[in-house]
Formats: C-alpha cells, sequence, structure tokens
C-alpha cells in the first residue's frame, strides 16, 4: 500500500499586497513530503522560501494574503478546516513550524518555562499546572540532549546555539510529525551549526519528529542534512530531485549557475574560478513573462521569452525548463 | 621584493572594554595580538562571534582606542597621521552596504565625497573618466548607478561601488568586515573574484573578517584564526587548513559543512 505523503501542497499561491502593489512571492508552487523524509528547500533570499513557509503554517503575517492552492499535511487542509482544529490538533501536534529568527522571540523577562506555559495553554485550552510543565518539558528537554534546568533559565542566559535548541526543543513538545525550520542556523557559528544539525537529525532517528523540510540558502548544510531537495526561485520551484543529483547533476540552468557559485569548503586546494550568476534577481511584482530566469540565463532561447515553461516529471525529479521539453 | 613590504603592524593590541559604573566589568575583548600585514596580501581573520575580530577591525580603523599596544601604518603610529592622510590610505566596507549610504542622497555624492578625500581638485572630465575607468573595474557600467538612491540598487551592487569608492580614494588598505554575508548567493561569488582581482593588479592589501572557512579558503593568502580574543593559529591558509595545529581550528574545520562530503558521526 502506498502511504499518502505528509505534506502535499498543490499549486499554492500567496501575494502580499499593500500600497508597493502585488508581490507574487509564492506563485504556483507544487511540494510533495514524504513520511520519514528531510526536504531541503533552497535558493537565494528574496526568492519566497519563508513566505512558503508562513503559507503553510496558515497564519499569515500582515500583507500577506493566500490566493489559491492546496496545502495538505497529515489529512488536514489548512485553508479548509476550521481553524479552532487546526489550533488545537494540527498544529505543534502534527507540524511545527521554528520561524526564522525564532530564537530572538523568547522573552527576556520571563524563564523558558514560561513560555512553554503558554505553548501548552495555547495549544491544549488549558491552563497547566507548573509541576506537569516542569516533568513534560524536562523529560522532553533530556530526550533531546538538553539540560532540564534551562527551563529555569532567562533567554540571555544562554548561547545562541542553546536559544535554538530550546526553541526545536518547545516546537516538537507533542512530537509533530513535521517540522519545518527555516533557516535555523543563520545567525550562528560553525561550531553551534553542526549542533544543530546532529540535533535535527537525532529528532528523526529517535522518531520524534517523521519528516522535516529545511529551509535554507546554505547548499554545503542542505547537503548535510537533507535527502530531497527542491530549488526556488522568484516564488517558483524550478528543480525538484535528491539532493546527490542537485548537487552533481543539476539540470535547471539556475541550480546549475548557484552551484557553481557555491563557496564550499573542501579538503583538497581548489584552484577553479568562482562563476556568478550576472544579472539580479528580479523584482517580483513585476516578474519577467515566461521562464522568470530568462534575463540572466545563459541558455536562453526564443520559447523561454514568451511562454512559462511547465514542470516536467523525469522519474522522481522534477525541472521547469524549456531545455527539456 | 616589493609585495614582502610590512604595511600594517599590530603590536601587542589588547582592548578592555568597561560596563557599568558601580559594578564594573571588565570584558577583555582583546589581548596581546600581534599580527602584520604585508603589501598586496590578503589577511583573513576567523573565528566565532564574539572573538575580537570587530574589535581588532574598529581598531585599525582608528574608531576605538586600543588599551595597549599599538599599530603602525607604513612604519609610524597611526594616531600620529592626521584624518585624511589615514583614511586615504585605510578604507572599509562593511556587511550591510545599504547602512553605509545616506538613503536621501544619489549614490553620485558618496563618489564625489571620495574624490574630496583624495583632495587633489581634479576637472570635471578627469573626474569623469576616472569613475568610469574604476567602475568598469569592480564590474559595473555607470549608467547602471548613476542618478540612482542606493535603495535602487542591489546590495551586490551597491557593495561593489563601495569599493570602487575606495579604489577612487586610491587606498592601500581595505578592512572587509564581513562583506558578502549579506549579499545574495549567486552576487556573493562576483565579490570575492573582485577582491581577489584587486589584490592581483592593484597590490591592494585586504584583511578579511569572516566566520566562513569557504570563502577564507577561496581569498587569503593567510589566515588568522582568532577565539576569546586570542590569537591561536596564524599561518599560510594552505598550511591552516591542510594541517591545523591548534584543537580549536581542528574543531572548526571539522564542523564547516562541505558539499561534496557528508559529516561523519
Amino acid at each position: 500500500m502506498v502511504t499518502p505523503p505528509l505534506l502535499t501542497i498543490v499549486d499554492l499561491k500567496g501575494y502580499y499586497k499593500g500600497w508597493f502593489g502585488v508581490v507574487r512571492a509564492v506563485d504556483g508552487v507544487s511540494l510533495l513530503v514524504d513520511n520519514g523524509e528531510i526536504v531541503g528547500l533552497a535558493g537565494e533570499s528574496g526568492c519566497g522560501k519563508s513566505t512558503l513557509a508562513h503559507l503553510m503554517w496558515g497564519t499569515l503575517p500582515p500583507l500577506l494574503h493566500y490566493e489559491s492552492g492546496k496545502v495538505v499535511v497529515d489529512g488536514f487542509d489548512i485553508y479548509g478546516t476550521d481553524p479552532e482544529v487546526l489550533r488545537t490538533e494540527v498544529k505543534c501536534k502534527r507540524m511545527s513550524l521554528v520561524p526564522q529568527a525564532s530564537m530572538d522571540s523568547l522573552n527576556p523577562v520571563r524563564r523558558i518555562s514560561h513560555l512553554i506555559m503558554d505553548v501548552v495553554s495555547e495549544r491544549t485550552g488549558r491552563r497547566p499546572s507548573k509541576e506537569e510543565v516542569l516533568k513534560m518539558a524536562g523529560e522532553h528537554f533530556v530526550k533531546l540532549g538538553l539540560d532540564k534546568h534551562v527551563l529555569n533559565l532567562y533567554s540571555h542566559e544562554l548561547s545562541g546555539g542553546m536559544k535554538q535548541r530550546a526553541v526545536i526543543a518547545i516546537s516538537t513538545l507533542w512530537n509533530p510529525k513535521l517540522l519545518v525550520v527555516d533557516e535555523p542556523t543563520s545567525a550562528l557559528d560553525v561550531t553551534s551549526q553542526r549542533r544543530i544539525i546532529r540535533l535535527l537529525l537525532d529528532l528523526r532517528h529517535d522518531e520524534i519528529v517523521k519528516s522535516m523540510l529545511f529551509i535554507t540558502h546554505d547548499i554545503p548544510l542542505l547537503r548535510q542534512i537533507c535527502d530531497g531537495c527542491a530549488v526556488m526561485y522568484a516564488g517558483k520551484i524550478v528543480e525538484t530531485g535528491t539532493t546527490n543529483e542537485i548537487i552533481n547533476d543539476a539540470l535547471h540552468p539556475y541550480t546549475r549557475g548557484l552551484i557553481s557559485s557555491t563557496i564550499a569548503y573542501s579538503s583538497q586546494a581548489r584552484e577553479e574560478r568562482l562563476k556568478s550568476i550576472p544579472g539580479t534577481p528580479p523584482d517580483l511584482r513585476d516578474p519577467p513573462p515566461g521562464c522568470r530566469f530568462h534575463p540572466r540565463c545563459e541558455e536562453c532561447m526564443k520559447v523561454c521569452k514568451t511562454r512559462e515553461p511547465p514542470l516536467i516529471t523525469k522519474t522522481k525529479r522534477q525541472v521547469s525548463c524549456w531545455l527539456y521539453c | 621584493m616589493e609585495s614582502e613590504k610590512v604595511f600594517l603592524q599590530c603590536q601587542d593590541l589588547t582592548k578592555t572594554y568597561i560596563s557599568g559604573f558601580v559594578r564594573t566589568t571588565y570584558i577583555l575583548a582583546v589581548k596581546n595580538v600581534w599580527f602584520d600585514v604585508k603589501k598586496g596580501e590578503v589577511i583573513a581573520l576567523v573565528g566565532e562571534s564574539g572573538s575580537g575580530k570587530t574589535t581588532i577591525a574598529k581598531m585599525i580603523l582608528r574608531l576605538i582606542k586600543p588599551t595597549a599596544g599599538h599599530i603602525y601604518l607604513d612604519g609610524k603610529d597611526i594616531f600620529s597621521y592626521n584624518d585624511r592622510d589615514y583614511y586615504q590610505k585605510v578604507q572599509a566596507i562593511f556587511q550591510d552596504p545599504y547602512s553605509a549610504c545616506n538613503p536621501f542622497y544619489r549614490v553620485d555624492r558618496i563618489l564625489n565625497k571620495a574624490f574630496d578625500l583624495r583632495g587633489d581638485s581634479l576637472p570635471l572630465d578627469e573626474k569623469k573618466r576616472i569613475v568610469e575607468s574604476t567602475s568598469g573595474l569592480v564590474g559595473l557600467n555607470p549608467e547602471e548607478f548613476l542618478g540612482r538612491y542606493p535603495h535602487q540598487l542591489s546590495g551586490g551592487q551597491l557593495q561593489r561601488l563601495l569599493i570602487a569608492r575606495t579604489l577612487i580614494i586610491g587606498s592601500d588598505l581595505l578592512i572587509a568586515d564581513e562583506p558578502t554575508s549579506m549579499i545574495d548567493a549567486s552576487l556573493r561569488a562576483g565579490i570575492l573574484n573582485l577582491l581577489l582581482d584587486l589584490k592581483k593588479e592593484e597590490q591592494f592589501s585586504v584583511l578579511f573578517i569572516t566566520h566562513d572557512i569557504a570563502q577564507t579558503q577561496y581569498l587569503a593568502d593567510r589566515v588568522i584564526v582568532m577565539r576569546k580574543g586570542e590569537i591561536v593559529e596564524m599561518d599560510p591558509t594552505e598550511k591552516v587548513l591542510a594541517r591545523p595545529v591548534h584543537p580549536y581550528t581542528k574543531e572548526l574545520l571539522a564542523s564547516v559543512p562541505r558539499l561534496y562530503e557528508k559529516w561523519g558521526s
């Protein structure tokens, strides 16, 4: 029997609307995350990665509007279910989101355990006793390799890496099936970065979470943790495949450019020169017609300028480019 | 050999930050640091956050005074220069190019100010010629940026423009404090290549401050690894990366994610 994927996103669109016009930040994204899989979402800043995470979560920041499409998490349609059910049944229990810079959202004048009390009462609808929370969260923290006494500390007493690990621990209190992490290591140095990655891999190994969507712009980091990978450019997914395929045998010209401009450390000295992609990412208020990458593409053809390329499926790989039609 | 000439010298540099009036706390940010920068050399200052990298940069830029120790530029103490002479020789680029520009003025003003600092009142057409040739050097087209405001340019373009500015001034030392961390991944390589070319062609010395080992490997001739305000290792790049001596450097190198190899568990 084929189990349905844990997360299904079908043709999702979300636009920012305001005095500046309409920004098509996520424009027709389809993505699957299977059970037990860690999928990476790569792309440079401003391509809509974080917007996609917000849209999946269902609680939209100001100015972001859901347009159309479907997000189904473990059988629950995010935009077709009663918000009350979402709040108590889906969020944190089936899907958790660790937003970008979430470690800065810890209240500086309250202990970590206080935040956990808030989270528990929000998700279960009752105010738990302090002992209950300390016991439950303490056990969970120990399972994740954190010290119990972290619960009694204030956020300024923790280092950046510890804060991030505490936030991840709080968001996995109910062992959600899907964990969405948005740039968890962007403000950390490499040693704490490695600890976070270790923690995320352990989470899956100990079956605390089943699947993960890992959002990052750091391709070498993606290589360390993800099984599958989707590359986003200007609000659309341009290529999906396994991480190995994406890195060693990229199909889309943008992915190729991104990989060849990636500055990665390797144990052998490297002589070759890095290449950067010419031009700049498009303004999503007025994206170029046809393929959104065509003004920067070296292999641009006539058809690219007028018609949008379809998403071509090649045995578990998808690429959106006229080169492969 | 000309390129072996020591250009900047830091001797026994120490900086203590003092905070609080009643319960005074002392933070030793930089502790007895010795190093020198030769002409036409790229030195990378690597270390985790809080290891004192930026404090060193600020001291070299004369933004803060060292608690102890001396910095010599071309054999003279940096505090014996007057402002104009000093900043003709030493310039900096920072993480966020947008915050380095006044958003209310067009970017032309940045370049005009650079000509003011040169102090050799050139005729207008000569200035125009220099702007054209330097912007070609940094890979920009003058039409792309002249008459525009900072927000109309991309981070990569603006950072290039700021590098062009240091070229117009004719500085010999560039302090680059994490110059690529706010720039899109696809444009980042362009900035690094530019610095590499300038080093070769213009005998430019660069003090490159970063926590990114990959960029260090790509760019630097020598690496200084710092930890808690102290230098733990200082050697040519290939040597540090291939045969690290200090345990901290080893740990640092083991934690860097690689593109073609996976971490062992």
